[in-house]
């Protein structure tokens, strides 16, 4: 936390830094000045990078109703990394990955137990803002949706205007926002069209360019790629590759090959449990577990 | 299908039908095209005898006066049906703007907060009671709330009638408009969420602008079938001659027109019916046309 102004003021503050306002990514209501500042210019901002947030999750388990799809699952996710999740149908990754920005409980009758820790807040105490939460840990779906309404211009500024802090150079947050997933190019001269004439590729990166807008810290991804061509995929991969430069990143996939090639540190998941995480390199070529290896060599799954 | 003596083996007579079996299909087509047939004539007719009827009486003064009450002198003229063209319009704005914005609101409670719960499932089923209920209940209803009681205001008057027709519109629009915010995608709202906005902006400003154009046609055809009911204005309205743009009076409205118009004796006042009626019916068309074309813009399905 060197480049965006929420240095935590442990001095002040010590028995519980989640109450400052200033010490924590989801209790902050607007940006700090040298946040703002970083808005100006994804360009800048790509090319010096900026200390994103770690997560941890702490015995977390989700549920559906009383049916238990998470069974306490510890794990980290390393700042400013890419953390890939695999495992095979149902075993539990999208609902994960869900409970990190508390989109699970968005679901009736869904809740989550545990802690899911930004750096060192816990996004599941009872006086933290679900809203302020979303704000620092945007995510990407499946299927590409931009709001189908919208202009380019208006799903990217939607985010900002949204949250409520839009106020300001709107054009140039939405411009480098745009330059940051890598679609500026593309749609400069058409911002005014609606997102949903534009291919499917291109709409996700859209979807991209929208959450990096309101500037998270942590970017989940659930299979964005699922609905994607090869060639789109390989775009998004590139892109992943230098978003993580400011964002903190999981990406939910399906595709081993993926995984091996986007991400710093990969998960297994099987039934609910985390079965084992590492180094991406040691993951597919040389797992400790039993399991991990017949996965990653296809036997199941 | 011509079969060439030269190839029996062809793949094409393997499929030909059996004789029988084209007979079977000549009796079944002969059957619904005899039905459909059927149920086309009364339409037909209907159609037939309100452009014969109807037209005859049609004329520019029949549009701009108001009916006379006269019908048995013969050198007196019966008048027109202003004051009920625009009587109907009057009440069923009113009831409109009474029943539109709490259908709207009690759907959009349904969809995004009620979901499954147990409540809702009342409310909902409460709905589906009284979208069966026959509207001279809503006219008897009023009738003993507002007209005997003379609360809000003495005796028969144009606002009770524009309650009645409420009644009768509210199960229509929360119906139509349920089914059209259910159509919204759950993808839209989540990536809205995601981004980090309040559910209450998620609602205004995603969900309803993609609903919308779906319920402006349910909002219509609620307010063409009240256009067309007499019954909950029977005992509440009353009916007039001279036209009022006063509420708390007593008004004429075209369904009202057309019922006393048909206890006539007379046949220039039952031709004046059928004149009334065929605007009605035009009014009604037009309504539904617009619908039409609105919908035909909806982006969902």
């Amino acid at each position: 936390m060197t480049s965006d102004g929420s240095t935590p003021q442990t001095a002040d503050m010590p028995s519980d830094e989640l109450l400052d306002p200033q010490s924590s990514p989801i209790r902050r209501q607007t940006p700090g000045p040298a946040a703002a500042a970083a808005d100006g210019s994804a360009k800048r901002q790509a090319a010096s990078g900026k200390q994103a947030h770690s997560v941890h999750l702490e015995k977390l388990r989700a549920f559906y109703g009383t049916a238990e799809q998470v069974k306490g699952i510890d794990l980290d996710f390393h700042a400013n990394q890419v953390t890939a999740i695999i495992g095979p149908s149902g075993c539990g990754k999208s609902t994960m990955i869900r409970c990190i920005n508390r989109m699970h409980e968005e679901i009736p009758g869904a809740h989550a137990e545990g802690r899911v820790l930004l750096d060192d807040a816990n996004i599941y105490d009872s006086g933290v803002d679900i809203v302020a939460v979303r704000r620092a840990i945007g995510m990407i779906f499946q299927k590409p949706n931009p709001f189908p309404t919208m202009s380019i211009f208006d799903n990217v500024a939607a985010g900002l205007r949204l949250s409520g802090v839009g106020r300001g150079d709107l054009h140039g947050k939405v411009e480098a926002a745009l330059r940051g997933a890598g679609i500026w190019d593309e749609v400069k001269d058409r911002l005014g069209q609606p997102g949903i004439g534009l291919s499917g590729g291109q709409q996700q990166r859209v979807c991209i360019a929208r959450s990096l807008a309101v500037d998270p810290e942590v970017l989940l991804m659930d299979e964005p790629c699922s609905a994607l061509d090869p060639i789109a995929t390989l775009k998004i991969e590139e892109l992943i590759d230098e978003l993580k430069q400011r964002v903190t990143i999981v990406i939910v996939t399906h595709n081993m090959q993926q995984a091996a090639r986007v991400a710093d540190r990969t998960a297994f998941m099987l039934s609910g449990d985390l079965v084992e995480v590492g180094p991406t390199q040691q993951i597919f070529t040389n797992p400790s577990d039993q399991r991990t290896e017949e996965y990653v060599t296809g036997k199941f799954g | 299908m011509s079969t060439p003596a030269a190839a029996p083996s062809s793949v094409l007579t393997a499929f030909a039908p059996s004789p029988a079996r084209r007979r079977r299909d000549r009796r079944a087509r002969a059957m619904i095209a005899g039905f459909t047939a059927l149920a086309l004539v009364p339409l037909v007719l209907i159609v037939y005898y309100l452009l014969e009827k109807g037209l005859s009486s049609w004329s520019g003064s029949f549009f701009t006066s108001d009916p006379t009450g006269a019908s048995f002198f013969k050198n007196v003229s019966i008048g027109g049906i202003k004051s009920a063209i625009l009587g109907t319009i009057e009440m069923v704005a009113i009831a409109s703007l009474i029943a539109v914005p709490i259908g709207i609101g009690v759907a959009i409670w349904l969809v995004e907060y009620g979901r499954k719960s147990m409540f809702a499932n009342i409310v909902r089923f409460f709905v589906d009671v009284l979208t069966g209920v026959p509207s001279i209940v809503f006219g008897l209803f009023i009738y003993i709330t507002l007209v005997v009681t003379d609360l809000l205001g003495r005796g028969l008057a144009g606002y009770k009638g524009s309650f009645a027709l409420t009644l009768l519109m509210l199960p229509v629009v929360i119906r139509s408009s349920e089914v059209i915010l259910s159509l919204v995608p759950n993808s839209l709202r989540e990536s809205a969420l995601a981004l980090g906005a309040p559910r209450w902006k998620v609602i205004f400003r995603i969900v309803l602008p993609t609903a919308i154009p779906g319920m402006v046609t349910g909002v219509l055809l609620a307010i063409a079938r009240a256009a067309g009911e007499t019954a909950p204005l029977l005992f509440t309205v009353g009916g007039a001659n001279a036209t009022t743009f006063s509420p708390g009076s007593q008004m004429n409205a075209l369904p009202l027109q057309i019922y006393n118009d048909i206890l006539s004796p007379t046949t220039s006042v039952i031709n004046r019916a059928w004149g009334a009626a065929l605007t009605l019916v035009v009014m009604i068309l037009v309504l539904n046309l617009i619908a039409r074309l609105i919908s035909r813009r909806s982006r969902l399905a």
